[in-house]
């Protein structure tokens, strides 16, 4: 009784955010989905005839259609290479005695506060710039040629930009797990005589991995649809050299302003979404009891 | 003693290299913050001058001249809230049905919801548009606040999720078998216990809203534009400019992170995903 | 369930009330973020004091986000913005769509046969006018006489193309910071586009023949771009790749480049003590041509403000673009900051005027640049096109862009000319079969 009382209860409560969820992901999707096989071009209104397929053709024939899938998995891969490790050693830095934690602990976790429109606007005017950037004048005292960073490599210098955001959000979370890993093992793995690097790798790091999954998991879901930084600093160039998928959709709707390429373009991108979706549950639910 | 002093001694070289490191993460913020203090020409002079320069609110007073930065920080406060806020009055409910009533399908609800993040926005941005000129929400507080509301949704809801999870189940065996009904479940037991969760969620969506920047530049037009607008004014005008883009974007970036700051103990507290186990 | 419709209700309710509140008089406006807009908006106080029951509101954006806001609204009807700023481009197009309010009957201080026929012309369509130019430009070249001098180079009035390669070179002192050549490199159709356009109109090429076809690998294209790209990879700054008008400004004020060929409207932004290190030490002269072919690039521009048919406020609108590109504007402006910086490059009245000629020294080869330029016939080839920094075809904006990447990569040095033009040909002709222009 109780239990069919309270799952009727508990699928009232769910509703509103799966319905809410539903429509904000149905009614665009149901019109994309319209538009990505009709023809509309904003600034050539034809009165959107059928077109089959053809705006699929159109997107997925585009040549910077492979690069940018490409693109979107380095850009995910990179930064979750830096983030996860660099953040696993600032977690097991910050976990060390030392003075003045509180400050340190706020430094590091600034980053994460700055708008990311902000952060690629700084990254490329000074620090990144060829002439009056702080990283040419770095090279220049080393008797270096400035590099261009957002021309000769633009994906790297992305990856450093939104790493740096995203680095904070990593350690915070790996730190918390590593502050509840029971002072006991530890010492009792001292005991045993096991050296620092075994001691990592056998007692924290098993430790971390769930929250290195969950790290991994966030992450990637805002770097998929990473948009802000590309737009600012290198317009998902030289070329086609850092359009990823949401850049190359943003190209077709805003730069060419064709809604039906644009929308088939969407519409790969659910799909894809999609599919690693299933992946990351299944990787998922192996380390996180959902 | 020995041993104490080489503790000590482990202390100020953790110390050290931590702080270096700190600096190091720190620094792009706090040039922004000394270059918004020069002059245009210091701004860009070489070698860089870091902290000898003549220090000047030359750049503040012309961002306030030149811009409603209160408009805009108003819009801020009430888009990057109200959408966390309203956001929480559903995914509170959704999370707790997940957490205590699991089903076959709860990992599958759970995932689809997170899904719904993963493709870009630029894709359905015309859809949307035509959809928000037909409701009248084009340009309005309400309209952002309903797309930043549902697009952190999914993030609220697992957060929250994974919050409740670890609530130790028999509390709430007691509270029922005393007759407490769901609702009063949720207000009296759940609520005073999932604080920190809850607190940290508000404050995590706060911080994601604050710093939305596809949907806040492309629905708003002059009244409803957030800082996001405002810095967009500033991206690239003519002549030397690095000076004025500082002082701006300090002045957006300031305020969510002196919150981030204050509320640093509480957003660490819940943010942890289910981590920790 | 219920308590989701209810939530909807209940915004749907509080968004009427908002956009219920923004009307009335209001008027949304976008612009660019340049120096002279915002100038305007500053003006502006002076425009609340003669209509006090019109309030202004400003959405200043970045060139390519403005493009993008305004363009969205104006196709879907959005009616957010009662006045936008927007260039010659766009006004033919969106006129034929009838998205744009005809600007007749602006009153007697606009008067619009005071306007230079070229640009009332080309902000046109059937006859009408449909936007009010601000300020316009055609581009010039613009150099450092004290390099010169030192270098022995005299320029001439007329440069050729192989005399600016030559100077570039004598110029340029890696060592010191200073290069010879500064141009657009950053990919977009109205930065580096505009300039590669101009450029291979002036060399002989065109951008589509008769029957639309693109012409982008043709000799004079190829001899063209392989011009532009070896010229910026060996005498241009660094970076050459990711600069647009507002880099090169800021790098031609810094006394970084010998040579600096762009819009007319940076005439006056050099030349200004206020802002210009170098601004006692700079000339003009006509956009380059080659020896063989007498033309120019008609490279023709005018940042406009055009009405949308979706606004709400176009009685109010009229009177706003009325006073913010009529005569006594200009004369506004001369009293605040002098006669100068008064928007250039739209009124005839304004060449005439003595005060203008003697405060503002490059007057004269600005009027001329804009005169000479001939968005009609761009090139010595017969074209199916109106343009000359663009081509005045709705397509245009998605080849540009592409074509600008590809140039931009050929400068960055990842992909040679050759490829990038092949690469550029193989989408100009897939943009044009998407628009049905060719099979």
């Amino acid at each position: 009784m109780a239990s069919i009382h309270s799952r009727a209860t508990a699928r009232l409560m769910l509703s509103p955010a799966v319905i809410l969820l539903l429509v904000w992901m149905a009614a665009p999707l149901v019109m994309t989905l319209w538009y990505s096989l009709h023809d509309y071009q904003l600034l050539m209104p034809r009165g959107n005839p059928f077109l089959g397929l053809e705006n699929y053709a159109y997107f997925l024939s585009d040549p910077g259609f492979l690069q940018s899938i490409g693109n979107t998995f380095m850009l995910v891969m990179g930064v979750l290479l830096i983030t996860v490790v660099c953040g696993v050693g600032l977690a097991l830095l910050l976990d060390q005695p030392m003075y003045g934690r509180g400050v340190v602990r706020v430094l590091v976790v600034a980053p994460f506060f700055v708008m990311p429109t902000v952060s690629a606007l700084v990254w490329k005017n000074m620090f990144m710039n060829p002439v009056n950037g702080l990283f040419a004048w770095m090279a220049q005292m080393f008797g270096a040629d400035a590099i261009d960073w957002l021309a000769q490599v633009p994906l790297l210098s992305l990856t450093l930009i939104v790493a740096w955001g995203w680095l904070p959000f990593a350690t915070l979370i790996l730190l918390t797990a590593l502050q509840s890993l029971d002072t006991e093992q530890k010492e009792a793995a001292e005991m045993d005589g096991a050296n620092a690097w075994a001691r990592f790798l056998h007692i924290t790091l098993p430790h971390l991995s769930r929250a290195i999954t969950v790290v991994i998991l966030i992450q990637t879901i805002f770097l998929l649809s990473l948009f802000a930084e590309i737009f600012v600093t290198t317009n998902g160039g030289p070329g086609t050299q850092s359009s990823n998928l949401a850049y190359l959709v943003y190209s077709h709707a805003l730069l060419r302003f064709d809604v039906g390429s644009a929308s088939a373009g969407g519409v790969i991108a659910v799909v894809a979404a999609n599919i690693l979706a299933l992946l990351l549950m299944r990787l998922v639910g192996k380390s996180l009891e959902v | 003693m020995t041993a104490r002093a080489t503790d000590r001694q482990r202390k100020l070289a953790f110390t050290f290299v931590a702080w270096a490191v700190a600096t190091l993460i720190f620094f792009p913020i706090l040039w922004t913050v000394l270059t918004s203090f020069k002059t245009e020409a210091d701004a860009v002079a070489i070698p860089p001058k870091f902290l000898f320069f003549d220090w000047t609110t030359d750049n503040y007073a012309e961002v306030w001249e030149r811009t409603d930065y209160l408009r805009h920080f108003r819009n801020s406060v009430i888009i990057s809230l109200g959408s966390s806020l309203i956001g929480l009055c559903i995914a509170i409910p959704a999370a707790w049905a997940l957490a205590f009533s699991p089903t076959r399908r709860t990992r599958g609800v759970l995932m689809w919801m997170l899904s719904t993040k993963m493709l870009p926005a630029v894709g359905v941005l015309v859809p949307i548009y035509l959809l928000f000129k037909r409701a009248g929400l084009l340009d309005t507080r309400t309209g952002l606040v309903i797309v930043l509301m549902l697009s952190n949704l999914p993030i609220m809801v697992w957060m929250l999720f994974t919050y409740f999870k670890e609530i130790p189940r028999d509390i709430l065996e007691a509270a029922r078998m005393d007759g407490a009904t769901p609702g009063r479940e949720l207000l009296h037991i759940l609520t005073p216990m999932a604080l920190p969760g809850i607190a940290s969620t508000l404050l995590l969506n706060v911080i994601l809203a604050w710093n939305e920047s596809f949907w806040t530049l492309n629905l708003t037009a002059a009244s409803t534009g957030p800082l996001t607008a405002f810095i967009a004014s500033f991206s690239a005008p003519e002549g030397l400019f690095y000076a004025k883009l500082s002082a701006a974007s300090t002045l957006a970036i300031a305020p969510i992170v002196i919150l981030g700051w204050l509320s640093q103990k509480q957003l660490v507290r819940g943010l942890t995903f289910g981590a920790v186990k | 369930m219920t308590m989701s419709k209810r939530l909807l209700a209940l915004s749907v309710g509080l968004a009427s009330i908002f956009t219920a509140w923004a009307s009335a008089d209001t008027l949304t406006i976008a612009t660019v973020n340049n120096g002279d807009m915002i100038r305007m908006q500053r003006l502006a106080v002076e425009f609340t004091r003669q209509y006090p029951e019109i309030e202004l509101r400003w959405v200043t954006l970045e060139e390519n986000l403005l493009r993008q806001r305004v363009t969205v609204d104006v196709a879907t009807q959005g009616g957010q913005y009662d006045v936008m700023t927007v260039g010659n481009y766009e006004v033919p197009i969106w006129a034929a769509q009838n998205w744009l309010v005809p600007l007749e009957d602006l009153g007697e201080d606009f008067a619009s046969d005071d306007l230079l026929p070229a640009i009332a012309d080309s902000l046109s369509y059937e006859g009408k006018l449909y936007a009010a130019p601000f300020y316009a430009e055609s581009a010039l070249t613009m150099y450092r006489t004290d390099l010169f001098e030192q270098a022995g180079l005299t320029m001439p009035k007329h440069p050729t193309w192989s005399f600016i390669r030559e100077a570039a070179e004598r110029i340029t002192d890696r060592d010191n910071g200073m290069y010879g050549i500064c141009l657009r490199g950053k990919a977009g159709w109205g930065e580096n586009m505009a300039f590669v356009s101009s450029l291979a109109h002036s060399w002989g090429g065109r951008w589509f023949d008769m029957n639309w076809q693109p012409q982008l690998q043709s000799t004079a294209w190829r001899d063209a771009v392989s011009f532009y790209v070896g010229l910026l990879r060996e005498y241009g700054p660094p970076g050459a790749s990711t600069n647009g008008f507002n880099e090169n400004l800021a790098l031609f004020q810094g006394g970084k480049c010998g040579i600096w060929i762009d819009a007319s409207v940076a005439a006056s932004f050099v030349s200004d003590p206020r802002q210009s290190s170098v601004h006692d030490r700079v000339d003009f002269a006509l956009f380059p041509s080659r020896v063989q072919v007498q033309n120019h690039g008609n490279w023709l521009w005018a940042w406009s403000f055009a009405i949308p048919a979706a606004s709400q406020n176009i009685d109010a609108a009229k009177r706003f673009v009325a006073w913010a590109t009529g005569k006594s504007y200009l004369r506004l402006v001369a009293a605040e900051s002098g006669w100068a910086d008064a928007p250039p490059g739209t009124r005839q009245s304004l060449y005439a005027s003595a005060e203008y000629q003697q405060a503002a020294p490059f007057a004269d080869i600005v009027l001329q640049a804009i005169e000479a330029a001939d968005t009609h016939s761009p090139s010595v080839l017969e074209t199916p096109y109106v343009g000359g920094n663009f081509v005045s075809i709705a397509p245009y904006q998605g080849i540009g862009t592409v074509v600008g990447q590809q140039l931009s990569a050929a400068v960055a040095g990842q992909i040679t000319t050759r490829e990038a033009l092949a690469n550029a040909q193989y989408v100009a002709e897939r943009e044009m079969a998407r628009a049905r222009y060719i099979d």
